[in-house]
């Protein structure tokens, strides 16, 4: 069992969480994931790890209330226990010799580029981030991202804080204001990562995407998160999740990440019923 | 006088129409008077030709002679002496090629029923037996088991008898490996090895979930960091092969580890449980062995109408008689000289059928197996919704890829001293598919067996 260390709302559907994992803490690098089971009987999900404390043997996580587990995990509370954590799985992203770099981030996906910002800058990097969100409640990291950035622009679909639109907007000025960047690296909806490459695509700006497909195992065991790069077939547990942003079939991956969607669908109302019940 | 019935006693099972809709055992077991009569029928030859060809060595005719007496008990510390494991493989072992495959009453009629003794023997025994296992006095020396399956946990158990401390890493949140993600609950029910589990835990041995060697911590940390002398490897053969045709990764393909480890560890059968799997009306799933015949059953008791595809013909099955002779009961479907070349998909990505050529069955290779080749410009199209390839697994690169100066086989099997199952790195041992790609349960449990001996000659300086 896993503690619960901390626990903080970031905004009405994302939560963050602490939980002591010493072993976890001691390896993790930025871009690698964590799996976890809330409970018994519980399925197995893989969250990207946001942020550690060697020192304090904790692994932060940060995710988005999407589905069943999701829910159930936001049910628990600092000082209570999750059944299980396994990690840290994937590929760290490879970082070494960027010296400019554009993190593009979108919603909860800005959990995950959060800790490459701050690792880029920590060794020096120059970095300019560019974080999207639907409105002005869902801005979450705004803090972080600015104390680890040496520009920092904030969009929202609807305009309510930041400036309005998406993020492939401010991107692409600055690439045709002449910046040169040695890498994009972009975390998101699976949608914003291929607008994103699309964007970038053009001036040939080396571009990597974090992929966070359906998985069981993270070991390379069940092969249910497969996807096709470049023509051959990868799993994105053991090979990523990092990928090259040119040679990812989008399509297909869009369309496999929803593959559950009806059950998901279904079992999150189940255990949302179960809460209400539980208040009443 | 032996009993010369030509016929073993049939195994008790559940109606194939019942139990194709119920993940609950198939078999039944013997009872006792079938068990004895059943042994009566060995004939306790010289030769002794079962033995030869078990892998384990276990001394088959004097435990069958103990069970003719009536001596459960007697007969069961006789399988224990070589196996760790008799309850799953009296149930799991691939008979009719090793032991019965050379029993002298095969000859003229069926051969003794071995496997089916050796189940009845470990039932009998854990129905019966109130020893618990007594924790031996600590040698002190401490070894590290990677993986809880079959090699992983007949090594733990050797080496806490003697009084190693013994801790093993799992990956997974639970303990068993292959015999509780792969193994279907209706053919090797999950109490059993959770019986087994617990029974080394008993002994002292101490069982880390959750830790995924190669990620979490290294070999060379367990050795240098954690104390470990030594350390086994068996983490067995779980990378899932696909064929490369087109449509591999439309929404409803599967490998057959996914399919089988959301069934078998998530549940996914059950209602309650939260891991979601999709239960397809028209299920075709490719391959012939175990694993093939174990995703067909499943898929059928989640209520679909299956197929198997097999590019040779039945002669070649490489699965158990039993399983497919089972799989036929239930009523599963099997298109042998088939071969998937694509799968087509439905405009939302979804798989619609599988395209297959005709094969047909040519000169033996040098293995003396039967060569296939297509038929040319003869394809046939099944309907499906749900495709599942069994056609294989290989190693985990994750430990290789981490400890230096491991060496391997090209394919990714781990090279060992076939006598002790030493690897290139001293106080490194390995065992199971690990090293020699996907093979049995009973010959991954010898492999651990090996290693332990050998690890105990060499920590206790004999």
């Amino acid at each position: 069992m896993y503690r619960i260390v901390d626990k903080k709302i970031l905004n009405p559907t994302v939560t963050q969480m602490d939980i002591y994992a010493p072993l976890v803490a001691k390896k993790a690098k930025p871009g690698q994931f964590i799996i976890l089971r809330v409970d018994e009987d519980g399925e197995r999900i893989p969250l990207t790890i946001s942020d550690h404390d060697k020192a304090a043997g904790t692994v932060r996580i940060i995710f988005q209330v999407v589905g069943a587990t999701t829910e159930k995990l936001n049910h628990k509370q600092a000082g209570e226990y999750i059944q299980d954590f396994v990690g840290p799985l994937g590929r760290p992203t490879e970082l070494d010799g960027i010296k400019k770099a554009c993190i593009v981030g979108g919603g909860v996906g800005c959990a995950i580029a959060y800790p490459i910002a701050k690792a880029l800058h920590e060794m020096g990097c120059e970095v300019y981030s560019i974080i999207g969100f639907r409105n002005r409640d869902l801005v979450i990291l705004e803090d972080e991202f600015a104390a680890c950035s040496d520009k920092l622009t904030v969009m929202t679909d609807d305009g309510s804080y930041g400036q309005k639109g998406v993020v492939t907007e401010p991107l692409k000025e600055a690439i045709e204001a002449g910046e040169r960047y040695d890498e994009v690296i972009t975390i998101g909806p699976m949608i914003m990562m291929k607008f994103v490459v699309a964007t970038t695509k053009p001036y040939g700006i080396k571009t990597t995407v974090s992929m966070n497909p359906i998985m069981i195992d993270g070991t390379g065991m069940c092969g249910g998160c497969r996807l096709t790069v470049g023509g051959e077939t990868k799993f994105a547990c053991v090979d990523g999740p990092d990928f090259d942003g040119f040679k990812i079939d989008f399509d297909e991956t869009m369309k496999r990440s929803q593959m559950y969607r009806p059950f998901e669908l279904e079992s999150r109302e189940k255990v949302c019923n179960l809460f209400k019940k539980e208040i009443e | 006088m032996p009993n010369m019935s030509l016929k073993k006693n049939v195994m008790p099972t559940q109606p194939a129409d019942e139990r194709n809709k119920n993940f609950n055992e198939v078999a039944l077991g013997y009872t006792a008077e079938q068990a004895i009569d059943e042994a009566q029928r060995c004939l306790n030859c010289k030769n002794r030709p079962c033995v030869g060809s078990c892998p384990v060595k276990i001394r088959i005719p004097d435990f069958i002679q103990e069970v003719a007496k009536g001596d459960f008990e007697s007969a069961y510390q006789i399988i224990a002496e070589e196996s760790s494991l008799p309850a799953v493989c009296g149930r799991v072992c691939p008979q009719e090629r090793q032991c019965e495959g050379k029993c002298v009453r095969g000859i003229k009629g069926e051969p003794v029923g071995i496997g089916r003794l050796e189940r009845f023997v470990a039932d009998y025994h854990n129905a019966h037996s109130t020893e618990k296992a007594v924790r031996p006095q600590s040698n002190g020396h401490k070894v590290a088991v990677i993986g809880s399956g079959p090699s992983g946990l007949a090594c733990a158990s050797d080496l806490a008898k003697k009084g190693y401390d013994v801790t093993i890493f799992e990956a997974l949140h639970l303990a068993g490996g292959v015999l509780v993600y792969g193994i279907p609950e209706f053919r090797l029910p999950k109490s059993i090895v959770q019986r087994e589990i617990d029974g080394l835990k008993d002994l002292g041995v101490k069982i880390e979930t959750n830790v995924v060697i190669g990620k979490t911590l290294s070999i060379d940390e367990l050795k240098d960091e954690y104390g470990f002398e030594a350390v086994f490897i068996g983490t067995g053969a779980g990378l899932p092969r696909f064929m490369n045709i087109p449509g591999e990764n439309l929404n409803g393909v599967y490998s057959a580890n996914e399919f089988l480890t959301r069934i078998n560890l998530m549940k996914a059968y059950r209602t309650d449980g939260d891991t979601p799997i999709y239960h397809g009306h028209n299920v075709v799933v490719v391959g012939g062995g175990n694993v093939a015949m174990d995703a067909a059953r499943c898929a059928k008791r989640l209520g679909g109408d299956v197929t198997v595809v097999y590019r040779r013909s039945e002669k070649e099955l490489p699965a158990r008689a039993e399983e497919y002779e089972h799989a036929l009961e239930e009523g599963i479907v099997f298109n042998f000289l088939t071969n998937p070349v694509a799968i087509n998909g439905n405009e939302n990505s979804w798989v619609k059928s599988v395209k297959c050529q005709k094969m047909q069955l040519s000169d033996p290779d040098e293995s003396g197996r039967a060569r296939v080749l297509p038929i040319e410009g003869s394809f046939v199209e099944i309907e499906a919704d749900v495709v599942i390839m069994a056609i294989g697994t290989s190693p985990n690169p994750l430990i290789k890829s981490t400890t230096e100066g491991l060496e391997t086989q090209k394919w990714g099997g781990i090279i060992v001293e076939e006598e002790t199952g030493a690897t290139s790195r001293e106080n490194v041992y390995a065992g199971g598919d690990a090293v020699t790609g996907a093979a049995t349960v009973i010959l991954a449990m010898g492999a651990g067996k090996t290693a332990a001996a050998a690890i105990d000659k060499k920590l206790s300086g004999e």
